[in-house]
């Protein structure tokens, strides 16, 4: 099997997945205690003006209708308008969405940095500060919640120090063109200097935060994956043939070691967009994890909907081009 | 061409957060515990003994991959437990290696004729690219896999095991060593691939003039390669000599049984079997004295207490109270 047919496969097979996932969420979504109608007009309003309200949202219909509805719209690329804004849900993603993905690769590239330096450093020297320490470290921060860590970084650098804002991505004060939705990106663009330093300071307390908490997952997995290639004879046989050591360590045990931690990388990518929901709280990050619990709190069902499948695609993408990177990088992975 | 003097190799045991806590003395693997052997140019010195006797660990040494507790080790004139790091890595391609395990011996993301440039790379030998890669594709042939065009671009997991080994054995000598440890170097082919590759081993010493320390827990193998032997139990060397005399006549009672275990071609030649009883002890907490007591048939009341030294006796040395 080519590559191509691999991935035509693997987008196939994901639409039954993605289909499942619907049904869970919107049959869970009713079955749960909360009204959206009452969550949007408060328990005062006269009998009347409710049913109106639920005649107007499809709620008064059967279940099963409802659901095939929303499936019939879904199939043609309408995700419903959201019941607390009346905006189409699809646009309100799409404009969080940037300011998730912005959060989310700044921590991946944090967490990979701190994971594949430390990491490969603390394999070489085994046993010694540098390994238990980064295992001590790798072991604590997994252990520590993120809000709580969040909240901590909060005090230290926002009330104590006051180096750092609390929240939000940009001071009101700044302006700044937006084209992709990526602050940072945007700000060197336009080279907005001052936008793009008010940007990163934003950036830096929820990136910082959520990247710790992913860099200690890869931290023991290049550590431990390091330490496991290192005792294999080509990388003694390299050493042997008179190479220096940090070739060998980089260059033949770490590449090496890289396989399942790329895979594993894919799936962290899946439990970062979680983690991303708590940071985004507690930073009042304008994201989509916000947005998600903020939906939740109104029962707005078609935003909840849209926002869960929209996560699962992009779950779904991310899985996809790393099984493609794994199978350029790696001659023995065939389709 | 090589000396070894006194070479030692204790490996620490993985002491517990409480038991650091407590101070229970930190104890150690004694590997390689004091051993003593010369191996002269042109010779092939098979290292022979059980797993877990410390001939690895001694190869590797030798090496400087594991650094030795203490211990002299000469290559010629040089003492290379005195080399710095920089230029015992200039030194390397004088000695090589040849790995068990063709499989992990290669790294699964180089093409093999890469692996075997790469050390002509490391090493600054030939200039341009392209008079390397002749070099690479004379060797491929030299190993029997021919034509070279066929296997250079390939990744080792497209070939079989007798074939990694092949190259494995070029990218070692690609470097023009003198001195090269095999380590079991046979031990994992097929037994249909094994004598063609000692055969390959024994040409290629001939051809290349090369010094051979050939670690191997299987006597029979040694019988068509090695001049000298040296028998290793927990560590010690417990009698080393020319190869003949030693297996026509072993005194050692560790030895006799090593080459009683030889299989013997033919069925109507029985032969006395002398397997010794029990495993080899934990090498943490070896037996007192001789340390091969606790299985020896011949055991005396003073193997119990002391330790045999290593004496000089027909023609070879050997470390038991019964010479």
């Amino acid at each position: 099997m080519s590559l191509k047919s691999y991935i035509i496969t693997r987008i196939i097979l994901a639409l039954p997945m993605i289909l499942i996932l619907l049904i869970m969420i919107f049959f869970i979504l009713r079955i749960i205690p909360g009204d959206p109608v009452l969550a949007i007009l408060g328990g005062k309003a006269p009998v009347e003006v409710i049913e109106a309200k639920r005649h107007e949202l499809g709620l008064d219909k059967p279940i099963i209708i409802q659901f095939f509805d929303y499936l019939g719209d879904v199939a043609k690329g309408d995700f419903g308008v959201s019941t607390l804004t009346s905006r189409p849900v699809w646009s309100e993603i799409k404009d969080r969405f940037p300011a998730t993905l912005e959060l989310t690769i700044f921590s991946f590239i944090l967490a990979l940095i701190i994971g594949i330096f430390w990491g490969a450093e603390a394999a070489w020297r085994k046993d010694k500060a540098i390994d238990i320490s980064a295992r001590v470290y790798s072991i604590f921060i997994y252990a520590v919640p993120v809000f709580w860590l969040g909240l901590m970084l909060q005090l230290l650098f926002g009330i104590y120090l006051r180096w750092l804002p609390v929240g939000g991505r940009l001071s009101p004060r700044v302006s700044l063109d937006i084209k992709t939705g990526l602050f940072l990106l945007d700000s060197l663009i336009s080279w907005n200097w001052e936008a793009f330093w008010d940007v990163l300071k934003h950036l830096l307390l929820p990136g910082v935060t959520l990247g710790l908490v992913i860099s200690s997952i890869f931290l023991r997995m290049v550590r431990n994956n390091t330490v496991l290639m290192l005792s294999k004879d080509f990388v003694k046989a390299a050493k042997a043939r008179g190479l220096k050591p940090k070739v060998v360590l980089y260059g033949h045990a770490l590449r090496n070691a890289f396989v399942p931690i790329f895979t594993i990388m894919g799936m962290q990518f899946a439990l970062l967009l979680a983690g991303a929901i708590l940071t985004e709280t507690t930073f009042s990050w304008p994201g989509i994890g916000s947005y998600l619990v903020l939906k939740i709190k109104y029962r707005d069902f078609p935003a909840i909907q849209g926002t869960i499948i929209f996560f699962a695609i992009f779950v779904v993408i991310i899985s996809i081009v790393i099984d493609i990177v794994n199978a350029l990088v790696d001659p023995r992975v065939r389709y | 061409m090589i000396r070894v003097n006194n070479l030692k190799k204790y490996f620490p045991v993985k002491r517990t957060v409480g038991e650091v806590l407590l101070r229970v003395p930190q104890r150690f693997v004694k590997a390689v515990d004091g051993i003593d052997f010369t191996i002269s140019k042109g010779e092939t010195f098979g290292l022979v003994g059980e797993s877990g006797s410390g001939k690895t660990t001694t190869g590797r040494l030798i090496l400087r991959l594991v650094e030795p507790t203490s211990g002299k080790i000469f290559f010629e004139d040089i003492e290379i437990t005195k080399l710095s790091k920089e230029e015992l890595r200039k030194f390397r391609k004088n000695m090589q290696i040849i790995f068990q395990d063709p499989m992990a011996a290669l790294n699964p993301y180089m093409k093999v004729g890469e692996a075997i440039k790469h050390g002509l790379e490391i090493h600054n030998i030939g200039d341009i690219n392209k008079e390397r890669k002749n070099m690479v594709m004379k060797m491929l042939e030299r190993v029997n896999l021919s034509p070279p065009e066929d296997f250079y671009y390939r990744y080792p997991h497209e070939l079989s095991g007798g074939q990694k080994q092949r190259i494995v054995i070029a990218r070692a000598l690609i470097l023009k060593p003198k001195f090269v440890v095999a380590d079991e170097a046979i031990a994992m082919l097929d037994v249909s691939v094994r004598s063609q590759l000692l055969k390959l081993l024994i040409d290629l010493k001939n051809e290349f003039d090369l010094t051979f320390l050939f670690i191997t827990h299987d006597l029979a193998t040694t019988k068509y390669i090695c001049n000298k032997i040296g028998v290793m139990y927990l560590g010690k060397i417990v009698e080393i000599g020319n190869f003949k005399e030693i297996y026509n006549e072993p005194l050692h009672p560790y030895t006799k049984a090593l080459i009683s275990a030889v299989p013997e071609p033919d069925p109507k030649k029985k032969k006395e079997k002398l397997i010794p009883e029990g495993e080899v002890p934990n090498p943490i907490n070896p037996p007192s004295g001789c340390k091969f007591h606790p299985r020896c048939p011949y055991a005396m009341d003073v193997c119990k207490v002391e330790e045999p030294s290593l004496k000089e006796f027909k023609n070879r040395k050997i470390a038991c109270h019964l010479y």
